[in-house]
């Protein structure tokens, strides 16, 4: 017969490997499902090519001619995510378009599409002051929203961005500034980061 | 007072019906409690064939961070148990293995995670 103290032990070790086996089957799952085919390398090329069109979006007197140089950049950084991701996908045995790779995909468009029109809306009607504050809030809105089914550093990211995109809609002069740290210098970060952590 | 003994007796009892639940779990084999996935890896592998329709033996491999041939001894022992499913093919020249959880290795998973949780609860009434 067990004394009373050792029979709260045993039931506290027995909550405790319970609750751990627990642990182990959702992060398992988490794991399984998460798409790691992100791309670090695209991310690396895309912040240093967002810097570079920072540079010389700020030569720029024209805002058309301001506008065409970020959506050259934004054509050519999803481009490279895209090919890359898709590269380092095959290589895991995985394609872009099937499973976590496609909910990631189809979480992250739609507020790119959103993008797209309130672009055009807001050139239209000549005002292009409000554009990358609300640029680096939608891209962030996708990213975290797409994030969820990726790994951890994905959404983090999505969060800085809305961070970031919040204070330029306040502060809207620093414009240039403001989208070279985003897209610079935020894809450059967790794009290393990626690189390192999850290979390629 | 009146409350305070009240809680007594409510924990007294709550702790009467926990104790069976606690000392079955102790006594394993009695339990019914599924010995081949109370194994980390094997849960683990289970766990990770729950959440996708199938994967191959690279990504379980990937995901579970275990060697060739660990995966391959515990894969085995799931298969023999009609809990796994094992596809063998070729992609291109390349052999692939693609592993399905079955009927009755979905079963299993969920049973031990309702007995895992009824534990939990047990041991929060007792206490």
């Amino acid at each position: 017969m067990s004394k009373p103290d050792q029979r709260d032990t045993a039931a506290t070790s027995l909550h405790g490997v319970a609750a751990d086996n627990l642990r182990l089957i959702r992060a398992t799952m988490e794991k399984a499902t998460a798409f790691t085919g992100i791309s670090g390398k695209g991310y690396v090329l895309a912040g240093l090519s967002a810097i570079a069109a920072a540079w010389i979006a700020a030569q720029q007197t024209l805002p058309l001619l301001w506008l065409a140089v970020w959506l050259l950049e934004a054509a050519f950084a999803c481009s490279v995510t895209l090919l890359l991701s898709a590269g380092k996908a095959r290589a895991q045995g995985k394609s872009l378009w099937s499973g976590s790779g496609r909910k990631l995909l189809f979480a992250f468009l739609p507020t790119m599409a959103v993008g797209a029109v309130v672009t055009l809306a807001f050139y239209l009607q000549g005002n292009t002051l409000l554009l990358p504050g609300l640029w680096l809030i939608l891209y962030g809105a996708g990213v975290m929203t797409a994030g969820a089914h990726s790994i951890r550093p994905v959404p983090l990211m999505g969060f800085l961005f809305i961070m970031l995109g919040s204070a330029q809609l306040l502060v809207p002069a620093t414009a240039n500034l403001t989208l070279a740290l985003g897209f610079g210098g935020l894809h450059l970060a967790f794009g290393i980061l990626i690189w390192r952590q999850h290979g390629g | 007072m009146a409350v305070n003994s009240s809680r007594n007796r409510k924990a007294t009892a709550a702790g009467k019906t926990a104790r069976p639940i606690l000392k079955a779990a102790r006594d394993e084999p009695a339990t019914g409690l599924d010995k081949l996935i109370h194994e980390r890896t094997r849960l683990a592998l289970v766990s990770a064939l729950a959440a996708n329709s199938s994967m191959t033996f690279n990504e379980l491999k990937t995901v579970l961070q275990i060697t060739d041939g660990n995966l391959s001894v515990h894969a085995r022992k799931l298969e023999d148990a009609g809990y796994l499913e094992c596809c063998k093919g070729f992609d291109g020249r390349l052999s692939r293995t693609e592993y399905k959880l079955s009927q009755s290795g979905r079963a299993a998973l969920q049973r031990y995670v309702t007995h895992m949780e009824a534990l939990i609860s047990a041991v929060k009434r007792s206490g």
